[in-house]
């Protein structure tokens, strides 16, 4: 079952949540939106499921258009941010709702519910209240709830939203094993571009009510859309400078830019990812930048070091790894010169 | 050590204070309300437990009151019951205009006068009220009849139910229902599925608070109901037409049996009261407890 969303806008009030957005998600993918608080994610969530009604445009489920369908007529799965689980009544009843409400019959019931039990494996907890559970319980519970009507779409908003580090660790890696085995054409919403990269086939970023970009973890990691992807994905450094004939101009750092052959000199943004920066001691003839070492973060999988550039007046980010560090050896104070291995700039006019 | 001492002292009153405060409170309502209750079982029972029971059950004005009231309670109840729960969901679970005009509304009756009710009432139904005519003519008496009890008390009693409500549904959320919507629940469904056994101990406390209040309510229902004894008179107006006739073992009799009412109340209440807030903490605790965890 694809989903199909087509030309949505929604606004509440004079907040546009959603303008003019469309999106494809192919049968049997999981993908995840991706943004910032606000920028119309879970409303767009809420659009599919029909939990919420577009101001316009349309949402089909195949080639069936579900635009006015009510929620419960649509059978989608919907896991809730902080679960709604319903607190009178046991986890078997929680997991039983839908088909109760349904009218499946009782065999089914319980032979369908023990199913699913097993699957999120939360066997021997049947007669527990939610009150009772971890917050990870819960989230399995909701997502055993929400699974038991053999949903056509399985849709979830901030699914880890609410866990520590570590279950959330745990529930990332279960949930795409469990993707695996079901099939079912998934979307969730993170704003943890990690989570998203880690569990999706296909990452859509949206910001303020539009999709910034979609398309497949790697492709969106090696060729951000736009400088607002590449700063959402954090990790990264941003110089400001120009563009003319070809060339971009930071500072007294420049480099090829072909994209723009043009003699009318133009503002462009330029960002150079921390593993793209190389700290070197002496000036080896490529394109560098003189910094002064000012912090130093060994407690990573790579070092994180912190650099000042007086000639831009900031403060730059560099991983390096452990080997490079060793070979280093740097002291805070030190003065080093950066070379990027790698620039993406971008002209202002397309920034948002 | 010293610190800490000087550290209580500051947060505390003096024990004299603190004595004398208490005290007061103790005296106050020892003299308004423990012992006018006291007396009026002593008083109902002066001449005897078969006096008493005479009293009640052996007039036959003062056994129809009781069943009047009996009558015109609950039906009272039941009508603030439907309307209760309209208002709560309404204002709770919607956003529309109005929605303070109305919150404010339902205080209405608790605010104004009950005699003021009566007379509104009687100017609507009465002979010459606005619908005086066309009742007539179509044989229906509100007025110093039951319907007019019925309408005095379901009025006076309106907020009741709606006031317990609100506050709780807007406390528990409507998240539940959401997501029994999105299980394919249809309206029905959610409501007694979800939402009634989430609200129904305050709905409980509304019920036996809103039913108190019925029982006994005198100044609209004394208005619109003539006072005809054996007909119209229910129990709060039995005892006071019981009083001005002297009959004192009588009134206080019926007024024991009104204030049995409120101590059975007060205990139930009590207990729903300690119910109600065990759910509404386990709604806060199921809501934020994952992010902590």
């Amino acid at each position: 079952m694809s989903i199909s969303v087509k030309r949505v806008t929604k606004s509440f009030g004079t907040f546009v949540a959603l303008n003019d957005v469309s999106l494809e998600v192919p049968p049997g993918d999981l993908l995840a939106l991706l943004g910032p608080s606000g920028s119309g994610k879970t409303t767009l969530l809420r659009i599919i499921a029909g939990l919420e009604t577009a101001d316009s445009g349309s949402v089909f489920y195949s080639d069936e258009d579900v635009t006015g369908a009510a929620a419960r007529d649509r059978n989608v799965g919907f896991v809730f941010q902080h679960y709604a689980l319903f607190r009178h009544l046991s986890v078997f009843e929680n997991v039983a709702f839908g088909l109760r409400v349904r009218r499946h019959s009782r065999a089914d019931v319980n032979r369908r519910v023990r199913e699913l039990l097993r699957l999120v494996q939360l066997e021997g907890l049947e007669q527990a209240n939610p009150s009772q559970l971890s917050g990870g319980q819960r989230q399995r519970v909701a997502l055993a709830r929400a699974l038991a009507a053999e949903p056509k779409v399985l849709l979830l908003d901030e699914p880890f939203g609410a866990l520590d580090a570590k279950v959330r660790q745990e529930l990332r890696q279960w949930l795409r094993r469990l993707h695996d085995e079901l099939h079912v054409t998934s979307v969730f919403v993170t704003h943890d571009h990690e989570e998203a990269f880690e569990v999706a086939d296909r990452v859509v970023i949206m910001n303020a009510g539009r999709i910034e970009q979609a398309g497949t973890p790697e492709e969106i990691f090696e060729r951000p859309a736009n400088p607002f992807v590449i700063d959402f994905l954090g990790n990264v450094n941003v110089f400001h400078g120009h563009v003319q004939n070809g060339h971009a101009r930071l500072g007294n750092l420049e480099v090829d830019y072909p994209d723009y052959p043009h003699e009318e000199s133009r503002a462009a943004t330029a960002f150079v990812r921390s593993h793209e920066l190389e700290i070197v001691r002496t000036k080896n003839g490529r394109p560098s930048l003189e910094a002064k070492v000012m912090h130093i973060n060994p407690a990573r999988p790579v070092v994180k070091v912190r650099v000042y550039s007086e000639a831009f007046g900031v403060v730059l980010t560099v991983d390096v790894s452990w080997e490079r560090y060793g070979e280093l050896r740097l002291q805070v104070g030190d003065t080093v010169w950066l070379s990027p291995k790698q620039i993406r700039v971008f002209i202002q006019d397309h920034a948002i | 050590m010293a610190e800490n001492t000087v550290a209580r002292r500051a947060q505390s009153d003096p024990p004299l204070v603190k004595a004398a405060l208490i005290l007061a409170a103790v005296a106050i309502m020892g003299f308004f309300v423990i012992v006018p209750l006291v007396n009026v079982f002593a008083q109902a029972f002066a001449s005897g437990p078969r006096v008493y029971w005479q009293n009640l059950f052996g007039d036959a004005d003062t056994l129809h009151s009781i069943k009047l009231t009996l009558m015109v309670a609950p039906v009272a109840v039941v009508l603030n019951l439907v309307f209760g729960i309209a208002a709560a969901w309404a204002i709770a679970r919607f956003r529309f205009p109005g929605r303070a005009f109305l919150t404010a509304m339902i205080d209405l009756p608790f605010s104004v006068s009950p005699v003021v009710v009566g007379l509104f009432l009687v100017l609507l139904f009465g002979l010459q009220g606005y619908f005086g005519p066309w009742l007539r003519a179509h044989d229906v008496k509100i007025i110093f009849a039951y319907p007019g009890l019925v309408i005095a008390t379901a009025f006076v009693t309106f907020p009741v139910v709606a006031r317990e409500l609100t506050p709780l549904m807007e406390a528990i959320g409507a998240d539940e229902e959401v997501a029994a919507v999105s299980l394919g629940a249809r309206g029905w469904q959610v409501f007694r599925l979800i939402t009634l056994p989430n609200i129904k101990w305050g709905l409980l406390y509304g019920v036996i608070l809103c039913n108190a209040r019925a029982m006994g309510e005198f100044g609209a229902v004394a208005v619109v109901s003539g006072h005809i004894a054996g007909k119209t008179d229910t129990m709060p107006l039995r005892v006071e037409k019981l009083f001005q006739e002297y009959n004192m073992p009588g009134a206080f009799a019926v007024a024991s049996v009104l204030a049995m009412l409120a101590l059975v109340t007060l205990a139930v209440k009590t207990a729903l009261e300690w119910k109600t807030r065990r759910d509404l903490a386990e709604a806060e605790q199921l809501q934020t407890e994952g992010v902590e965890a």
